[in-house]
C-alpha cells in the first residue's frame, strides 16, 4: 500500500518509534525513513552519532535511542522531512511532538490546530506549544504540538482553523 | 575565430561542477549558458537535496547554485561565464557555432569540450493536451519560484515521479491547491519521503490512473482522468473528474544532446536512461578523444549525480589538455566511489542498468 | 496572480515596466519574462495554432519548445517564456507562423 499511496502503515510506524518507556523517559527521534535512498545528512547533522547509516548512503537509517537526546538538530536536517521528536515525558495523557512545518503563515504558540494523520485527514485538536526557526534551521521551522497520548502512532501533521 | 581551452556547454549544476574541476587542475574555461541566468535548473530547487554532503545534500537547489557561482566567481581568471549564448552547431574541428543575445552568431574552436546540456520534458498525449494552462511541472516551477508568479488556482499533476510530487509540494508552498497527484504506474515513483510529505498535507496520490481527456474552450477548465489496468488499458467507468485551471504534465524527462549527435559520437537508445545518450568512458569520455558528457546530457538522474558526473568531466577534460594534478588517480576514484554510491541502492537499479548499456 | 509570501523564496522585483499586449496597457516588472509577466496579468493564450488556430500557452518555460512564440515590437516567433520584458514593448498575439518582415 505504501509504495501506490505514500502513507506508511501502522505497523511500519510502530517499528520507527522506540519502546514506551523510552519516549516517556525525554525527548527522541522518530526517523521515519522507510526505502533505500542515496541520502544521509541525517547521520551528519547528529552531533551525538546517534543516528547511523554507515558506509553505503542507501541504507536505512538506524537511529539509538539511549544515545539519542532528542535535540532535534536532525529535523530541520532530514530533506524528506521524515524525523519528528516525540517526548512523553511532560504529561500521562499527552505527547508531545516536534515537527517539521514550511508553510505560511506559521501557527503561533497557544493556538489551537487541527491535528492530521498521515493521510492529511482530520484525527483531533492539537495545540501549539513552540515554533522556533532559527537561522540554522534554514526556512525548515520546527513546531512542538502537544496532542493525546492515543494519537501517538496516528497524529503527523497539522493545519491552522480557518 | 575565438579559441578556448575547454568549453563547457551548459551551466547547470553539471556544467558548473566541470568548469570549477577543470579550473582547478588549472585550465582555462569557457562556459555557454543559454538562459540570461546561470544555474540550469536549480535556481527553481526550493527543496533539501538529497546525497551526501560532497552533493551539498541538505541545502536547498536555489542555494547550491549560489554556492557553485560563488566558486565560479573564484576561478574568475579562468572561467568565463557567456550568458545568453546558445550552441546551435557543433563541427568535426570541434568548432562550435554560438547564437549570442538572439542576434550575433559566431564560432568558438575548443581543444576539449564538456556537453553538459541537460535535458528537456516529455509530453504526455490525450485529447486537447494543447490546452493553456496544460504545462510542464518543470515549466510551474519556473514561473512560480523563479518570477513568483502563480499558475493559477487548482491544480491536478499528472506524473508521481520526484518532479512531480516535489512541485505539487512547491505549489502548496506558494499557496495554491493541488487536487490530486495521478500516475500510470502501479506505484510511486518518487522517493518516498517526498509521496509522504504530500500525503500528510491531504494530497491524494492516484496510481495505475492516466488522463483521459482534457475540457475547455480556450484555456483548461477541467480534467477527466480514469483508473487503468495492469497493461496501460483504460476501465472504462471509472472516470473523475477534477475542475481545475492548472494541469502540470511531469512524465519524465529526455536527454538532451543533439549537439553530440551532431558532433558524431556514437549514440545509443538506452531506455534506462531515458533516451538517446553518448557511450562514454569511466571518465565520461564520448567515442569522440576530448569531448566529455556530463549531467542529464548523458542519461536522466538526480541533481545530485550531475554535480559529481561535472566534476569528474572537468577532471578528466582538464587532464586531456595536460592539466594533470598530482592527486589526479585519488579524486578520480573519489568522484566514481561517490556515483557509485548515489546509484548503488534500489533506486539506482535502473541507472546501473543503463550505465552498464552505455559504456564505450 | 503573484505571490506575495513564500515561505522559502523572496522575490525582489526590479523596476516596474509598462508595456502593451494587443493593444492594452500591461505592467511587469524588470527581470521577468514576457510570459511571466502576461501571466501575472491572468493572459494564458499567447497565440494561435498555424493549421487548426487552437489557442497556446506556454509549455516549457525555458525555451525548447516554441510554444510561446509571440510578436514582439513587430517580430513573429520571439520565445516569450525566455526573452525580459522592456519598457514600452509591444507584444501580440500570433496567428500562425507569423511573416518576417
Amino acid at each position: 500500500m505504501f509504495e501506490k499511496t505514500g502513507i506508511a502503515t501502522r505497523a511500519m510506524v510502530v517499528e520507527k518509534f522506540p519502546p514506551m518507556e523510552r519516549i516517556n523517559r525525554g525527548p527522541v527521534a522518530v526517523v521515519e525513513c522507510y526505502q533505500k535512498i542515496p541520502c544521509n545528512p541525517c547521520q551528519t547533522a547528529c552531533p551525538f552519532g546517534a543516528i547511523r547509516i554507515g558506509e553505503d548512503i542507501n541504507e536505512i537509517p538506524c537511529r539509538d535511542e539511549n544515545i539519542c537526546t532528542g535535540c532535534g538538530v536532525c529535523v530541520a536536517k532530514c530533506p524528506g522531512l521524515s524525523i519528528m521528536i516525540v517526548d512523553g515525558s511532560k504529561s500521562d495523557t499527552t505527547v508531545q511532538f516536534r515537527i517539521p512545518y514550511e508553510f505560511l503563515p506559521l501557527p503561533e504558540a497557544g493556538e489551537e490546530v487541527v491535528g492530521l494523520d498521515r493521510a492529511g485527514q482530520p484525527i483531533c485538536s492539537a495545540r501549539v506549544i513552540k515554533v522556533m526557526a532559527p537561522p540554522s534551521f534554514d526556512r525548515t521551522p520546527v513546531v512542538t504540538l502537544e496532542v493525546g497520548r492515543e494519537y501517538l502512532y496516528d497524529f503527523r501533521n497539522f493545519r491552522r482553523k480557518a | 575565430m575565438r579559441e578556448v581551452e575547454l568549453l563547457v556547454i551548459g551551466s547547470g549544476p553539471a556544467g558548473l561542477c566541470a568548469a570549477i574541476s577543470a579550473a582547478t587542475s588549472g585550465a582555462k574555461v569557457l562556459v555557454l549558458e543559454r538562459s540570461f541566468k546561470p544555474g540550469g535548473q536549480l535556481i527553481k530547487q526550493t527543496h533539501m537535496f538529497f546525497g551526501s554532503e560532497s552533493q551539498y545534500a541538505s541545502h536547498r537547489g536555489v542555494d547550491i547554485a549560489d554556492i557553485l557561482l560563488e566558486k565560479v566567481d573564484e576561478f574568475g581568471d579562468r572561467i568565463e561565464l557567456m550568458l545568453n549564448a546558445t550552441a546551435v552547431g557543433f563541427y568535426e574541428d570541434n568548432v562550435v557555432t554560438v547564437l549570442k543575445d538572439e542576434k550575433e552568431y559566431f564560432k568558438i574552436k575548443a581543444r576539449s569540450v564538456v556537453c553538459a546540456t541537460g535535458a528537456y520534458e516529455k509530453s504526455l498525449a490525450f485529447p486537447n493536451n494543447d490546452l493553456p494552462g496544460i504545462y510542464g511541472a518543470g515549466a510551474v516551477q519556473t514561473l512560480m519560484n523563479v518570477y513568483g508568479v502563480r499558475p493559477g488556482n487548482r491544480v491536478l499533476m499528472v506524473g508521481a515521479g520526484n518532479i512531480g510530487v516535489i512541485v505539487s509540494y512547491q505549489l502548496m508552498q506558494a499557496g495554491i491547491e493541488v487536487v490530486a497527484v495521478l500516475d500510470a504506474a502501479p506505484r510511486i515513483g518518487a522517493y518516498l519521503v517526498h509521496a509522504s510529505k504530500l500525503a500528510r498535507m491531504g494530497v491524494p496520490i492516484l496510481t495505475s490512473h492516466t488522463v483521459k481527456e482534457a475540457i475547455g474552450a480556450d484555456c483548461l477548465e477541467a480534467a477527466v482522468v480514469c483508473e487503468v489496468d495492469e497493461r496501460f488499458r483504460p476501465i472504462p467507468g471509472t472516470e473523475k473528474r477534477y475542475d481545475v485551471d492548472v494541469m502540470c504534465i511531469s512524465v519524465g524527462l529526455s536527454p538532451l544532446n543533439e549537439l553530440l549527435a551532431m558532433r558524431g559520437a556514437v549514440m545509443k537508445y538506452v531506455p534506462q536512461l531515458s533516451g538517446s545518450v553518448p557511450l562514454r568512458t569511466n571518465s565520461l569520455e564520448t567515442s569522440i578523444p576530448g569531448v566529455f558528457v556530463a549531467g542529464d546530457a548523458s542519461g536522466i538522474e538526480e541533481a545530485s549525480s550531475a554535480m559529481a558526473e561535472g566534476y569528474l568531466a572537468g577532471l578528466c577534460a582538464a587532464a586531456s589538455l595536460g592539466h594533470v594534478p598530482p592527486d589526479l588517480n585519488d579524486r578520480k576514484l573519489e568522484y566514481m566511489s561517490q556515483l557509485d554510491g548515489l546509484r548503488s541502492g534500489p533506486v539506482g537499479e535502473r541507472i546501473r542498468a543503463g550505465m552498464r548499456n552505455s559504456k564505450l | 496572480m503573484r505571490i506575495t509570501q513564500h515561505p522559502i523564496l523572496t522575490f525582489e522585483r526590479g523596476k516596474e515596466v509598462n508595456f502593451t499586449f494587443n493593444g492594452a496597457p500591461m505592467k511587469g516588472y524588470e527581470g521577468e519574462t514576457i510570459a511571466a509577466a502576461l501571466h501575472a496579468a491572468g493572459v494564458k493564450v499567447l497565440g494561435k495554432s498555424s493549421e487548426l488556430h487552437r489557442p497556446r500557452g506556454f509549455y516549457c518555460a525555458i525555451g525548447n519548445c516554441a510554444s510561446c512564440q509571440m510578436i514582439v515590437d513587430g517580430e513573429p516567433n520571439v520565445r516569450t517564456c525566455i526573452t525580459l520584458i522592456k519598457e514600452g514593448m509591444k507584444v501580440e498575439t500570433q496567428e500562425g507562423k507569423g511573416v518576417i518582415k
